[in-house]
């Protein structure tokens, strides 16, 4: 029993680690071959030691950590703030009926509306910089987290409001102990879905309205011609894009929201 | 104002024109354990929602003496906190914490899920879980309890077994009992009352008095004489007669 278990674990790190390791390496070997096939000019397909070299030069300047921080924290800032005014509004949708009659085809007409739609607006209001990309991720990803928390709080099951009115829960104390962890599960759905919405318009934002950041480095690479760069540009933002999704993942572990996966 | 835990005079509920019960008058004894069956729809789970005060007659009267606790079908748990959590929310009127923690054990071990209380709900079968919904509702000084069909969505042999459970723990804690049942055998083998209804509007069309003492055997002839007698009121035995004559 005690080997199996061994055997078990050996074939989980295999799977876990070596086979998309693999992959990559296959990858990798694929775009080099294809690099040296010359199917076009250098200049238009970097090799992977190009790339090395490119994101050598990037870390060296101290651009690349640059770019990195300014973008992370326009996600952040953008994100925070459509969570923290999101859930309030989502959870008024959910419980008033009246309100979200009202206020539902507005949510839905923003929701649907590209938030690259918006670029020439955020230039003229707010210039060029941090908050012209912040004001874009806002309007990404708030209209799509209300929606999420209203359909989590119209889908909490009734048995729990009168279990809560049994044990006396009331007022701020029901909506802490009952509705927020009713809809937790649901949240750190809406969540991931909506920061890696996030990180796909900070990119298209910062092309645009930036000065730095990682979209404004992709556009720099661009204007110069240095294809090298571009790429290495494209892989932090995958890479980043990635690890984000694994970070709030972890919120799924949690043993009190288990519950929502699990069933 | 009697001194009986619960009493219906005169009760009509409606909901809109449709007519639920018309002029239902019930007493219930204190310590006493009435099973209420009918057909399904007949407003089983209405009644009690008028007797835990969720719902409010559109006529008659209702005295209610003490604390109820309701007890769900399935899924009353909550899922984010663990089995000591939830049932330490039927604790929050106890000050001592002392006080509080002996309380919690004792109902621990009386459900026998003592190496439990760390679980979530989703991760206990569905007896287990209903184990935990009734030391939830016997926490503090409950008078009544009222039960909505605790264990309909149990299979058959973990009913019995919750049966049995149920009338150890009500041996060791006495509590008034208003019981909704869909299963007659599950009546007959817990009740002192069973109360039979009729289609909607409802009315009382049976009151049967079981005189065994419990713990009782789904075999035992009362158990059985019982089943066939509400079996009988509610049209179901002559029923079968004809299903078999056509076979």
């Amino acid at each position: 029993m005690f080997e199996s278990r061994l055997v078990k674990e050996e074939s989980s790190f295999i799977r876990t680690y070596i086979f998309p390791l693999g992959v990559a390496l296959a990858f990798i070997a694929l775009w080099g071959t294809l690099s040296a096939l010359h199917l076009f000019p250098k200049s238009a397909f970097p090799s992977p030691m190009d790339v090395l070299v490119g994101f050598r030069e990037e870390i060296v300047s101290g651009r690349l950590w640059n770019d990195l921080v300014a973008s992370l924290f326009r996600v952040s800032m953008g994100f925070v703030l459509a969570v923290v005014l999101s859930v309030p509004l989502g959870l008024l949708l959910g419980h008033a009926a009246s309100a979200r009659e009202a206020l539902l085809p507005a949510v839905n007409f923003f929701r649907s509306l590209s938030p690259l739609a918006w670029i020439p607006f955020a230039i003229l209001w707010f210039g060029v910089g941090d908050l012209p990309v912040v004001f874009l991720i806002f309007m990404a990803t708030f209209f799509s987290l209300v929606l999420a928390v209203m359909a989590a709080v119209a889908n909490i099951p009734s048995v729990f409001f009168r279990v809560a009115a049994d044990y006396g829960f009331r007022g701020w104390s029901l909506l802490w102990n009952v509705t927020l962890p009713a809809i937790m599960p649901q949240i750190i759905t809406a969540l991931r879905v909506t920061a890696g919405v996030a990180w796909l318009v900070v990119v298209a934002a910062e092309m645009i309205a930036g000065r730095d950041g990682l979209g404004f480095a992709i556009w720099d690479a661009r204007n110069g011609l240095r294809t090298d760069l571009l790429v290495c540009g494209m892989i932090v933002i995958g890479i980043i894009g990635v690890l984000l999704d694994r970070l709030l993942v972890r919120l799924t572990h949690l043993p009190n929201v288990r519950w929502g996966y699990e069933r | 104002m009697s001194d009986k835990p619960l009493s219906l005079i005169n009760v009509s509920h409606a909901y809109g024109t449709s007519a639920v019960f018309e002029e239902l008058s019930v007493e219930i004894e204190r310590g006493e354990f009435v099973a209420v069956v009918g057909p399904s729809g007949c407003g089983k789970t209405t009644l009690l929602n008028l007797l835990s005060g969720f719902l409010r007659p559109t006529s008659g009267v209702i005295n209610r003496q003490g604390t109820t606790r309701m007890v769900y079908q399935s899924d009353g748990l909550f899922p984010w906190l663990t089995v000591k959590e939830n049932i330490a929310l039927g604790l929050r009127h106890l000050r001592d914490e002392k006080a509080r923690r002996a309380q919690m054990k004792d109902l621990l071990e009386l459900i026998r899920l003592d190496g439990f209380a760390g679980h979530y709900p989703h991760q206990l079968s569905g007896g287990m879980r209903q184990r935990v919904e009734l030391a939830r509702a016997l926490a503090g000084e409950t008078d009544v309890l009222l039960m909505d069909e605790p264990f309909s969505s149990l299979d058959y042999q973990t009913r019995l077994r919750m049966r049995r459970m149920l009338v150890r723990v009500l041996t060791e804690r006495p509590r008034t009992v208003v019981f909704v049942t869909h299963d007659i055998e599950e009546a007959a083998q817990l009740a002192d009352r069973i109360l039979v209804l009729s289609e909607r509007p409802a009315h009382l069309i049976k009151e049967l008095r079981v005189g065994v003492e419990r713990p009782r055997d789904p075999t035992h002839p009362t158990v059985v004489s019982t089943v066939k007698t509400i079996l009988d009121e509610l049209g179901l035995r002559e029923d079968a007669r004809e299903l078999s004559a056509v076979k």
